[in-house]
């Protein structure tokens, strides 16, 4: 089933980016990169049981990041919410050069 | 290279002997370069470099507005001036002869063991250290001793011994007395290494090295701007030169592989006979000789070169420096015999010049003017010489040329100095090199007088004189080689060479018939008839100190008896042939290659036909000279009228330096200004690439800067289009 | 991997995958972070079945605690902490032609990824079919993973733990009301 699979995570890779591309809400974002990361995750089980099983330790390592990353980033959105009212990035241009 | 090298100097007679030495024959120089040098530069601090309002000496009469700024204050008419002398000056005026002394004695010295060493076929080479390895480019510090090199050091080291020691006298109130002996020791180095050295690159060194030299004393009293200006004449013509010179050199290196002239010479046979290849190597050396030993079209140097002081003027003006051209190609003998249309152009550029500098000197007013065009006309001479494949001639004028010429320049100055002490006296500001301020010092300069006679009767080619036989030779063997030799059978635009040959001789001839006029015609008004130097100047007019007469007196018996060195066969007396017979080795075979092998003989009627033209032409014009001047109208300079007519053409020089400055200079000025300031410089560097990279980096920062909008979705989506090219590059591959 | 799978088996697979993929549609198109959300939690359980399905029954239980129980979970969280709820917040999409600009950006991804993963891989490196399988079978679902995970990775796992300290303490400190902020 591995072409399956390359597939479903493909197609839903896409659809995380097309997520990143088209939303503005930061917490939506956020959930599109971690649909993003579970379309790799996929494709890593997907050729652990081809390739051997050192596929789903990175895997897990990808939880572990994950986990990290939201811990930070809803940290970091709640810190923007309290500064700026809104997670609506169009109206955050802290970065403008 | 190096083993040969070391195999000939093994077997060599010389080795052992005290032509081991010959490498402290250019550092004697070298070290008096350094000692003087550090005197001039330790005093520097106390007294200025060379402030002209401090100068005493006679330069202030050097053609150009007197330095006596000073001096018109005290016009109380007080004859003591303080003279201001060099602190260092004891010093420089012992080493500065000094070490040109004892560089002699072992010239000498080395000479006599090259007698004693007997026949010498090979050169005697000494290779010191390996100073260009370069791929296959191997150019060593070595110096090559043979009979050509050693003729020459003899004459410069002799030569330059006797003008140092005048120089003691000429310049002993200059402020910058320390400095001028220390470029005259540099001068002497370079001039050394030119001969000595054993290839070209060396000999290059030396030949860039004595332009230097040659510069600096130019422009030895800088303050003055038309000193520096002549300085930086002779510089920037020399250049032109020097270019063809590198081609030259190039060309050899691309072709044979290497660069000393042992290993040239052992190839230049693989060049073919009357090749476009060695003709055009030919050609471009003979462009570096125009430069240095002013021929035309580059001869426009030298007379500004008398900007220098007068004994400059003798050793490097004259004596030595210019001859180098002459020696180059009696050192390339073996290229040039291979390539007669070069040799052609060599001999006929030679003869042109020989008439067209002399037709100048006709008409010039400045003592030292006269003389540098006479040097140029002499020079002229020396190339037709070696041009023609007589390259024992040629260096036989070298020589001769060497002693009276020298003896012509030094006596000039002796006149300069007691001229210019005159007026210095008196507070005259009139000029002490016109010949029109004179007239008549044969009563004060008693001594000067008879010597430049000697010299006068030597260069205008009276018999028995030095002058007579390199000249007759000369002219001898180029009418000889019209007859028959490569040359004669070569063409030269479609003419044959034994036309252009005889044309040569015949230009020659009436080069000799104006050099006598000239010299007799300087000789009249400088010593004879009426004095025109002033009635109160008069008085002070006197003999120069013998430290100057001393080395005259020298270089007048040279003048007088250097024929000795190569008398004809004509002679039934003497040695005969010396010089040729010791540079035998060096340029015998291309001397043979030239003549198709047979050494020229003419018949004794025609050889005696030979001299008596020449000395028949000398004598006329001497007498010519002799029955048309008049000295008794001549006004002093500041008195005299303008030249009218033809001999307005002759004093303006023909106006060669408007001619160039018009055609040359000015276009090159003016495209300088107009395209490459205004244009390229301003507009292309300045304002395309530095204004225009600023403007550049300024655009593309401030588009960057627009895309950082702050907004994380236009940073998703750049991200994401350069994650498309990327794949997308991987995609396609 | 058997040769010949059973049919229930390949339905299963297409039907969670194709429920996983539906999913990921409704979720990045919903306007409400808070439906959004859950659509994701329903992603995620329709791959931790395919992760069980795959042979990685330790990962699928992995997803379903970690994922779609804990992170999922502190979304919500947050999402209702903020109230992201009234109609300014909302309206969070960008405009049409960005959104037909973002499709044909994610097709032509799409396209590319398929390209690529149409690359053939070394026979060599391939395990014979149904190892994993076999292997599970033999010494359990949690040994195959923590055997590499604690030998070969052993140094990664640690820096995990720094890693996973880190962001405790950085989400401690942003989120922490500091008396200089404005309320």
């Amino acid at each position: 089933m591995l072409a399956e699979s390359l597939f479903f995570s493909a197609v839903l890779f896409c659809i995380g980016v097309v997520g990143v591309l088209t939303r503005r809400n930061a917490i939506i974002l956020f959930m599109c990169v971690e649909l993003m990361l579970n379309a790799v995750n996929l494709t890593f089980v997907a050729f652990a049981q081809v390739y051997g099983v050192a596929g789903q330790v990175f895997v897990f390592f990808v939880m572990t990041v994950a986990a990290a990353e939201a811990a930070v980033g809803l940290a970091i959105i709640i810190a923007l919410f309290r500064h700026r009212q809104t997670v609506n990035l169009q109206n955050i241009n802290l970065l403008k050069g | 290279m190096l083993l040969q090298h070391a195999a000939a100097a093994g077997t060599h007679p010389l080795s052992g002997t005290i032509a081991e030495w010959v490498w402290l024959l250019p550092l004697l120089p070298l070290l008096g370069f350094v000692i003087n040098g550090l005197a001039s530069l330790l005093s520097a601090s106390h007294l200025g470099p060379d402030d002209p309002s401090l100068a005493h000496g006679p330069h202030g009469a050097d053609g150009h507005a007197p330095h006596d700024g000073a001096d018109a204050h005290g016009a109380h008419g007080d004859d003591h001036h303080p003279v201001v002398r060099h602190r260092y000056a004891t010093l420089a005026s012992i080493v500065g002869p000094a070490v040109l002394a004892l560089s002699f004695a072992l010239a000498l010295a080395i000479f006599l063991a090259m007698r004693g060493a007997g026949e010498m076929a090979s050169p005697f080479v000494q290779t010191y250290f390996s100073w260009m390895p370069v791929g296959d480019l191997q150019v060593d510090a070595a110096f090559q001793l043979d009979q050509l090199s050693m003729v020459m050091v003899l004459i410069i080291t002799g030569v330059g011994t006797l003008i140092h020691i005048f120089s003691v006298g000429y310049m002993q109130d200059d402020p910058g007395y320390p400095r001028y002996f220390a470029y005259l020791n540099l001068f002497v180095f370079f001039m050394l290494l030119l001969v000595l050295g054993a290839n070209y690159p060396l000999l290059f060194i030396g030949w860039e090295g004595v332009g230097l030299c040659s510069y600096l004393l130019i422009g030895f009293w800088f303050s003055e701007k038309a000193n520096a200006d002549a300085g930086k004449k002779a510089f920037i013509v020399n250049r032109i030169g020097d270019f063809g010179f590198l081609i030259a050199m190039f060309l050899l290196f691309a072709n044979l592989g290497t660069l000393s002239f042992t290993g040239v010479q052992a190839g230049a046979a693989s060049l073919g006979f009357g090749g476009v290849l060695v003709t055009t190597i030919c050609l471009f050396l003979f462009l570096g000789c125009t430069g240095k030993s002013a021929q035309i079209p580059l001869y426009v140097w030298l007379p500004d070169a008398m900007a220098g002081p007068t004994p400059v003027s003798a050793l490097i003006h004259a004596a030595t420096m210019v001859t180098a051209g002459v020696y180059l190609i009696a050192r390339s003998n073996f290229l040039f015999s291979l390539a007669p249309v070069a040799s052609l152009v060599v001999v006929l550029i030679g003869a042109l010049t020989a008439l067209f500098a002399a037709s100048i000197g006709l008409k010039q007013w400045d003592i030292k003017k006269v003389l540098a065009y006479s040097t140029v006309s002499q020079l002229g001479y020396m190339f037709v010489g070696v041009g023609s494949g007589a390259y024992v001639a040629g260096i036989f004028h070298l020589m001769t040329h060497a002693f009276f010429k020298a003896l012509l320049f030094l006596g000039s100055g002796s006149v300069i100095f007691a001229m210019h002490r005159a007026y210095h006296h008196t507070h005259n500001h009139d000029d002490a090199q016109d010949m029109r301020n004179m007239g008549g010092l044969a009563r004060y300069m008693k001594v000067t007088w008879v010597l430049m006679w000697i010299a006068t009767l030597a260069i205008s080619g009276v018999p028995f004189f030095s002058g007579f036989f390199s000249k007759d030779e000369i002219l001898g063997g180029v009418f000889l080689r019209a007859r028959e030799s490569t040359l004669a059978e070569a063409h030269l635009f479609g003419i044959p060479g034994s036309y252009i040959l005889y044309l040569c001789y015949v230009i020659g001839l009436a080069a000799a018939f104006m050099t006598a006029v000239y010299m007799t015609r300087m000789m009249i008004y400088t010593f004879h008839g009426p004095n025109r130097t002033g009635d109160r100047e008069r008085e002070h007019l006197a003999e120069a100190p013998w430290v100057m007469t001393g080395p005259l007196v020298v270089l007048g018996i040279l003048s007088a008896v250097g024929g000795w060195f190569n008398l004809p066969k004509l002679i039934p007396f003497g040695p005969l042939g010396g010089l040729e017979h010791w540079l035998e080795p060096v340029v015998g075979e291309s001397t043979l290659r030239v003549t198709n092998g047979v050494l020229p003989e003419a018949s004794h009627g025609l050889e005696l036909a030979l001299v008596v033209a020449a000395v028949a032409i000398g004598l006329l014009g001497i007498f010519y000279a002799y029955s048309q001047l008049k000295p008794d109208r001549l006004v002093p300079k500041r008195e005299a009228p303008g030249e009218e007519g033809f001999a307005r053409v002759l004093n303006n020089k023909w106006y060669v330096d408007e001619a160039y400055d018009k055609a040359i200079v000015q276009p090159v000025v003016s495209t300088s200004r107009g395209l490459l300031w205004r244009g390229v410089d301003t507009g292309l560097i300045d304002g395309v690439m530095v204004t225009g990279s600023q403007k550049l980096a300024q655009v593309v920062g401030w588009a960057g800067s627009q895309l950082q909008s702050g907004q994380v979705g236009t940073y998703a989506w750049v991200l994401v289009i350069g994650v498309l090219a990327v794949i997308g590059a991987f995609t396609l591959r | 991997m058997p040769e010949h799978l059973p049919l229930f088996y390949v339905f299963n697979f297409y039907l969670f995958g194709l429920v996983a993929i539906v999913s990921a549609l409704l979720f990045v198109t919903r306007k409400s972070p808070v439906t959004a959300a859950l659509w994701l939690v329903n992603t995620m359980f329709s791959l931790a079945a395919l992760y069980v399905m795959l042979d990685a029954q330790f990962i699928g239980a992995m997803q379903v605690l970690v994922y779609a129980g804990a992170i999922m979970v502190v979304f919500l969280f947050v999402i209702m902490l903020l109230n992201l709820g009234h109609p300014s917040e909302l309206a969070d999409a960008r405009g049409r032609g960005w959104q037909m600009a973002a499709a044909l950006v994610g097709l032509a991804l799409l396209a590319e990824i398929f390209a690529l993963s149409r690359a053939q891989s070394p026979e060599s490196l391939e395990l014979p079919a149904g190892y994993a399988a076999r292997e599970i079978m033999a010494t359990g679902a949690i040994t195959p993973v923590a055997g590499p995970l604690f030998n070969e990775y052993l140094l990664a796992f640690e820096v995990t733990s720094i890693l996973l300290l880190a962001a405790v303490v950085g989400a401690v400190v942003l989120g922490k009301r500091r008396s200089g902020d404005a309320r």
